[in-house]
């Protein structure tokens, strides 16, 4: 198991060092100026934009400024954002609770939704429900977020006022930060209504943040049960006269669900995508809206070490769930 | 232990007292604040979250207005030769008392001398990175201010002498900016003594009509009424931010009463907004000019027949029906808006005439030329991009053949600057200071040529105007000398002036006293609301 663990990081490495120089080089490849961003429409003279350079180290070689990048990286020196001057990895620990939040949500309400779904269209193959699910799904997967985003606000709460249009909470609540998820924070504040506030916030960025993800999981669901429908021992287990829902729900469903689980651990990179276009429109302060700020600032700093704290956190995640296949199946561990 | 429990649950309680009976006013802002120092940010959304709010300076600008009036200094005399201002301080003004700072001392000159100095002293303490990494106090440089400021100094307590290396007509407005916006110095040195330094960009302290409470990064902050606001106590209790970056979002709080005042709707959104009736969308011309920028200095752009034939063959009036929609736009005669003072309302522009821009045109032999356009949008000109191709099509009917040029934004300007720039450019300005020497030395004087004088552009008889009315500080005698050079630059036309947009606030109708800014800020102090 060591083994295969220590093979694994090994594996890694190559992998984050090239995601090093994608994220130094993405951010310098855009067209635009950090300092021409910032000096707005004044403008700044040619010796103030070099001494401005060279404070700035843009003067450097483009090798060495990736050299002190990774440098610092490697001492967890993530460095200071040119625009709000803060450091980087205190505003990411902020601002992440609230993306890892609404993905918690999305990603639940995608199962939930998706996987019964999905059983049912199997079930009922060919039938007017499968037709309409599967047919809802494509329109889900095809959904552009920023567009459903705005449709569902106007909607729900613009013309009905069901839920509130954006914001993580009702701006009358106000309470210590303990540990950044609003929904557990309200809880521990014991403001009455705190927490029903916070989870009518999260309603419609979790559905247009999950719609993808449900609709891939819906459509895999469905292709899985129709696999295992047909195997041997599910005819079995209709012949021994078990009753449907337990041949569907115990039988079938168990092994169904290993592929599907594998696509829900897939997702999480989608619903990362998802959540800057989410969280812009929804006001929500999570780390995409912050990545995407400082894309339009050409905040450099911020953008090079946003993109390598996110891809670290995407790398160990799938660290972890290879670690948890091996444990579970020892042929993996065998094979790699 | 027993007492601090005893202090949270009266924390509590006054929190729960307090949004029982308390009137909050919520604005949707378009972004996040940077930080809360004004002398360290460059963005309006920055300076609405902090100096607006939580300080004050010197001299003030009019509420919904541009002209001066006094502010923490209650009167000044300016020196015969125009190089010495003496500043007299109210007397009494106090500092906020939040939970982190509580005042020992009323405000005086040292606080004054300290705001100004920590943005050009490299000997100051507060100047480099011991404070914030990467400081570059942009505004200050910005605005000439090393250039023209050559020292502050304390006569006493109450008095302070500000000393010019030249006089400076502007150099009052000036003071009037976000960025001159007078700190603490006793809170400045107690975080240097605490080793703090970086929070005085955190949590401020002003003087202002609101004091800082609480800012949750990317999403709320609150302020509440300063209640020793040397202006008297604001009749909101609170008054909170919150951050909604997307235009539509930020309409539909306002449309469901989870905000009272949001600025900039979408266009699309200003006919419905019109007949909402819980709103009122109170418009204003902005403080602004969109224009495209001749090379005065390439044949056969150098001759101003050639420059005017180009501006009477585009369909001016068509063009901004087009490009600003329904949130509309004025047509631009001079290149300040008519808001200002010292606009000269006998200019007229090149009237629409394709037929006799056709003659000169040919007669010069023009018949290719480069227009420049960037994917960006502003304020003053939502889409250059669209202008770009409405200017192409009408030059083509006058037989000059436009090739449209685009970069993304900044690497746009930088390329449009450069002196031997060919062909129309496209760009803009919002005024800063509502001071006409922000408009026209900023743009066309001849020291602005390869920094924002865009046209590379340099008369003698325009610059002579606008440098002597820079120098005077009586109003009417720079009024007269703005209005003549209003005249010299509609004669020599460096420029396609196109209009100065119109700026939106959306207001629910139970919001009183709230008055539109035409510098483009957003500032809370007279508002009420109607429960």
């Amino acid at each position: 198991m060591v083994r295969f663990l220590l093979r694994k990081i090994a594996l890694l490495l190559p992998t984050l060092v090239g995601i090093t120089i994608c994220a130094f080089a993405f951010v310098r490849l855009l067209p635009g100026d950090p300092i021409l961003a910032m000096a707005g429409e004044h403008g700044v003279s040619p010796e103030r934009y070099a001494e401005l350079r060279e404070h700035f180290g843009y003067n450097l070689p483009i090798w060495q400024q990736y050299v002190n990048y990774v440098g610092d990286a490697l001492h967890g020196n993530f460095g200071v954002s040119i625009s709000s001057k803060r450091p980087v990895a205190e505003d990411f620990a902020t601002l992440f609770p609230a993306t890892m939040e609404l993905t918690v949500f999305a990603m639940l309400f995608a199962a939930i939704v998706g996987v019964p779904a999905g059983m049912i269209a199997a079930i009922r193959r060919g039938s007017w429900a499968d037709q309409s699910l599967m047919g809802t799904a494509l329109v889900g997967y095809s959904m552009p977020i920023f567009w459903w985003g705005l449709l569902l606000i106007i909607f729900f709460s613009g013309y009905l006022g069901w839920t509130p249009v954006s914001g993580r909470i009702g701006l009358q609540y106000f309470f210590p930060r303990v540990t950044g998820f609003m929904t557990i924070d309200s809880l521990i504040s014991g403001q009455k209504g705190a927490f029903g506030s916070a989870v009518s916030h999260l309603i419609l960025p979790t559905i247009v943040l999950g719609t993808i993800p449900l609709a891939v999981i819906a459509r895999q669901t469905r292709s899985a049960m129709l696999e295992v429908l047909g195997e041997d021992y599910v005819r079995t287990a209709r012949a021994k006269g078990l009753s449907p829902l337990r041949v569907v729900g115990v039988h079938a469903l168990r092994n169904a669900m290993i592929p599907v689980i594998t696509t829900i651990g897939l997702q999480i990179g989608t619903l990362l995508a998802g959540a800057i276009l989410t969280e812009t429109i929804f006001s929500w302060p999570g780390i995409g809206k912050w990545m995407v700020d400082s894309i339009f600032k050409r905040d450099y700093v911020v953008v090079q070490s946003g993109l390598l704290i996110i891809a670290l956190i995407v790398m160990a995640v799938n660290l972890l769930v290879d670690v948890l296949y091996a444990l579970i199946n020892p042929r993996i561990r065998q094979a790699g | 232990m027993r007492k601090t429990m005893f202090a949270a649950a009266l924390l509590a309680a006054t929190m729960l007292a307090g949004t029982a009976s308390a009137k909050t006013l919520v604005y949707c802002s378009e972004a996040s604040p940077a930080n809360f120092d004004p002398g360290t940010t460059t963005g309006g959304n920055d300076f609405d979250a902090s100096s607006r709010t939580v300080y004050s300076r010197l001299v003030e600008f009019k509420h919904g207005s541009t002209e001066l009036e006094p502010g923490l200094a209650e009167k000044w005399e300016i020196s015969e030769d125009g190089k010495t201002y003496t500043f007299h301080l109210r007397k009494g003004v106090k500092f906020q008392t939040t939970d982190y700072f509580t005042p020992t001392r009323d405000l005086n000159a040292d606080d004054v001398v300290f705001s100004f100095e920590r943005q050009f002293d490299k000997n100051n303490v507060w100047n480099g990175d011991k404070y914030l990494p990467n400081l570059t106090w942009d505004y200050y440089t910005g605005m000439d201010m090393p250039k023209y400021v050559a020292k502050w100094e304390k006569v006493d307590d109450l008095t302070v002498k500000m000393t010019l290396t030249e006089p400076n007509a502007p150099m009052l407005a000036n003071l009037g900016m976000d960025f001159a916006s007078i700190l603490s110095k006793e809170y400045a040195d107690q975080l240097e003594k605490e080793g703090k330094m970086a929070d005085l960009s955190t949590k401020p302290v002003g003087t202002g009509p609101f004091q800082f409470v609480d800012y949750q990064l990317d999403a709320v902050i609150r302020y509440k009424a300063n209640p020793d606001y040397f202006r008297g106590k604001e009749k909101i209790d609170d008054l909170v931010f919150a951050i909604t970056p997307d235009a539509t979002a930020r309409i539909q709080k306002v449309i469901a009463g989870e905000c009272d005042i949001a600025a900039y709707p979408n266009p699309a959104d200003i006919a419905m907004l019109k007949t909402n009736p819980d709103i009122n969308l109170l418009e204003q011309a902005g403080l602004n000019i969109g224009y495209m920028s001749y090379n005065t200095t390439i044949p056969p752009l150098d001759k101003a027949e050639v420059r005017h034939a180009l501006n009477q063959a585009i369909d001016r009036d068509a063009l901004i029906k087009a490009v600003y929609q329904d949130a509309g736009a004025t047509p631009a005669n001079n290149l300040i808006p008519p808001t200002m003072w010292s606009w000269n309302k006998d200019v007229q522009f090149d009237k629409y005439d394709p037929e006799a821009a056709k003659k000169v045109l040919e007669a010069a032999g023009l018949k290719e030329i480069e227009l420049w356009a960037s994917d960006a949008s502003r304020p003053y000109n939502p889409s250059f991009q669209r202008s770009a191709e409405l200017i192409q099509a009408d030059w083509a009917k006058v037989g000059v053949t436009a090739k449209i040029v685009n970069y993304e934004w900044t690497k746009y300007r930088s390329e449009g600057k450069k002196k031997d720039r060919p062909g129309a450019f496209q760009i803009g300005w919002t005024g800063d200071n509502g001071d006409p020497d922000n408009f026209f030395a900023t743009l066309f004087s001849c020291s602005a040529i390869g920094v924002s004088n865009y046209s590379s552009w340099c008369d003698k008889d325009f610059e002579d105007l606008i440098q002597k009315a820079k120098t005077i500080s009586d109003q009417a005698e720079r009024t007269k000398l703005y209005e003549e050079a209003q005249v010299v630059f509609a004669k020599e036309a460096p420029a396609f002036l196109q209009a100065h947009s119109q700026v939106y606030n959306v207001v629910r109708k139970n919001v009183s006293g709230y008055l539109m800014d035409p510098l483009g800020i957003h500032r809370f102090d007279g508002t009420d609301k109607a429960e």
